[in-house]
């Protein structure tokens, strides 16, 4: 593994207003980088900063070994960037813009053809190639603006929220392609789609209020949630009563909620102490008791409330730790 | 230069992509024709060249030049093509120049769909075609003056119609500041050689000199000059507003 994006203790202010606080972070080969915060905590200023497009205000950014500040140009042809919103030039068919921007990134008549033909395929936008950009839908705008990241092969693709604006079909086709495109190279996406970062993503960075706040793989990042490890359990209503009074007799066990109650079923979460390991203590209790369950599962914990817990602290918010959820008292 | 290129034929076709560059072309003819032969009575004054034509050049790119000029970029950071743009492997430099001679250019080409003119007044009689050639290289001289300007103006903001109303005055002021009332406004509180280097600065005391037929190297240095400062200063403001 070599690391092919390395960016140092940087830092952007505009005037008193500091966007991105000294970040640290490299990206090796073959990773695909979720970069996920709140709207405004410093993810696309950080991108754009990697791609060169702002200056940092201190610290470094490198990429394959080459400076962005001293050799932008290297930096720049290495890239492949899908800006926030997919800015493109309107006036221009698909076909225009892929071939402009073959010829500025120096492809040769081969490396072109099949640049295209690739990126074409890929996204799906072989119906439209010869209509102005400004007439086509968010989707295939959004698919245009990833057709032309990827049309010159590059070694790392950084693309801002990607996935916003396409419907669920083509999302899931996005995510494929960056799962396919992921094996030598770096991919760097920026989102606020939680389940994007567990689908796609071999790592997740989380930042708010221009800090980096957490770095790590989202099953990591998952079991950072008070969610953790609890045994969910799904029982007729009669029944829930004497199984909550049960689970909160046994030890390991912190607290039972009902989080949702619809006709005669109840579902109920266990929480465990510590996120330890309890789904053999409570099957073990239940089975022993002989109360009727319908089902039984292990929760792996909710990358949401990780990033509500996270980004709220980072804020200063008064950020309830989970969604609100009633306590069993009988 | 291959990526000045490039980018400047893109910059090129999306004038004739929009309807911009057919108004542009057909008022500019209209309004060059109808001056000439209205207002400068060509055909009356019974002589055969086109000083009255060329007369009203200065007058007519103090608005239509600022025209072509406000949307190269300000359109892009209206639109965010800007990002697109520069986190592409070319210099800011290349895409200043890139798209001031694709605006250059494209003036070029309506200034020379002018022809009719020299055709006509050489139909009806003997004109002095050195002068006619000079004029119409000083005309575009002129043109590229006024659109390095206006694209300097269109880097500073968001907004077209901003760009195209502050570009207009400072053109004006640029072709003007021979003239006694901007003369008299430095006068009062400059040395003499401030008020005399104000007034070399003039667009129109300049262009004259060339449309007399007389290619002074003064005069070509003068508008590649401006040019070539005008530029510099573009790149500058586009390397300092990117981030706004």
């Amino acid at each position: 593994m070599t690391t092919l994006l390395d960016i140092r203790e940087l830092t952007k202010r505009y005037g008193p207003i500091t966007a991105v606080d000294n970040i640290s972070f490299s990206v090796d080969q073959g990773e695909v980088l979720g970069f996920i915060g709140p709207n405004g905590s410093g993810k696309s200023t950080t991108m754009k900063i990697a791609t060169g497009f702002l200056a940092p205000t201190a610290g470094t950014v490198a990429v394959a070994g080459h400076d962005v500040t001293r050799e932008p140009l290297e930096i720049k042809r290495r890239i492949g960037y899908l800006p926030e919103g997919a800015p493109l030039y309107g006036d221009m068919t698909p076909m225009s813009l892929l071939n402009f921007v073959c010829d500025v990134r120096e492809l040769s008549a081969a490396d072109k053809k099949r640049g295209i033909e690739y990126a074409v395929e890929k996204l799906h936008i072989g119906n439209v190639l010869y209509q102005p950009i400004e007439t086509l839908s968010k989707g295939y705008k959004r698919r245009v603006g990833l057709a032309q990241a990827i049309v010159h092969d590059p070694e790392l693709l950084i693309l801002d929220e990607p996935t916003d604006g396409l419907d669920p079909n083509q999302k899931h086709e996005v995510r494929q392609l960056l799962t396919e495109m992921s094996g030598k190279k770096v991919v760097i996406i920026s989102t606020h789609i939680l389940e994007e970062v567990e689908a796609v993503c071999s790592r997740a960075i989380v930042i708010a209020k221009g800090k980096l706040v957490a770095d790590q793989d989202p099953l990591s990042l998952q079991a950072r949630s008070r969610l953790h490890n609890a045994v969910g359990i799904r029982l007729p209503a009669d029944q829930a009563g004497a199984c909550s009074d049960l689970l909160r007799g046994l030890s390991g066990i912190g607290s039972v909620e009902v989080t949702t109650q619809v006709g005669a079923m109840v579902e109920m979460l266990a929480l465990a102490n510590a996120g330890g390991e309890i789904l053999t203590t409570v099957r073990a209790a239940i089975d022993g008791k002989g109360i009727r369950v319908d089902e039984i599962f292990v929760e792996r914990g909710r990358l949401e409330d990780v990033f509500r817990d996270l980004t709220c602290a980072a804020e200063g918010l008064k950020g309830p730790t989970t969604t609100a959820r009633e306590s069993v008292d009988a | 230069m291959r990526n000045v290129w490039i980018v400047g034929r893109r910059e090129l076709a999306a004038y004739f992509t929009s309807p911009l560059a057919y108004v542009f072309i057909v008022i500019f003819l209209a309004l060059a024709g109808g001056l000439t032969f209205f207002f400068g009575a060509w055909l009356e004054r019974g002589q055969a060249d086109l000083q009255v034509f060329f007369v009203y050049h200065p007058y007519l790119y103090l608005f239509l030049i600022p025209a072509v000029g406000m949307r190269l970029w300000a359109e892009e950071r209206k639109t965010g093509t800007i990002e697109f743009l520069l986190t592409l492997p070319v210099t800011t430099s290349q895409i200043v120049i890139g798209k001031f001679l694709a605006a250059w250019l494209f003036a070029g080409i309506a200034l020379t769909l002018t022809f009719p003119m020299w055709l006509t007044v050489n139909f009806l009689g003997n004109p002095d075609n050195g002068i006619i050639a000079a004029s119409y290289i000083g005309s575009w001289l002129m043109a590229g003056g006024f659109l390095a300007l206006s694209a300097c103006v269109s880097a500073l903001t968001k907004n077209q119609v901003i760009a195209f109303v502050l570009a207009s005055a400072l053109c004006f002021v640029f072709m003007m500041s021979g003239v006694e009332i901007i003369q008299s406004f430095f006068r009062a509180w400059t040395p003499q050689t401030f008020v005399e280097a104000v007034a070399q600065l003039s667009f129109l005391t300049n262009f004259t000199e060339i449309a007399q037929g007389v290619i002074d190297l003064r005069d070509l240095v003068f508008f590649l000059s401006v040019i070539g400062i005008a530029l510099f200063v573009n790149v500058a403001i586009v390397e300092a507003k990117k981030g706004v």
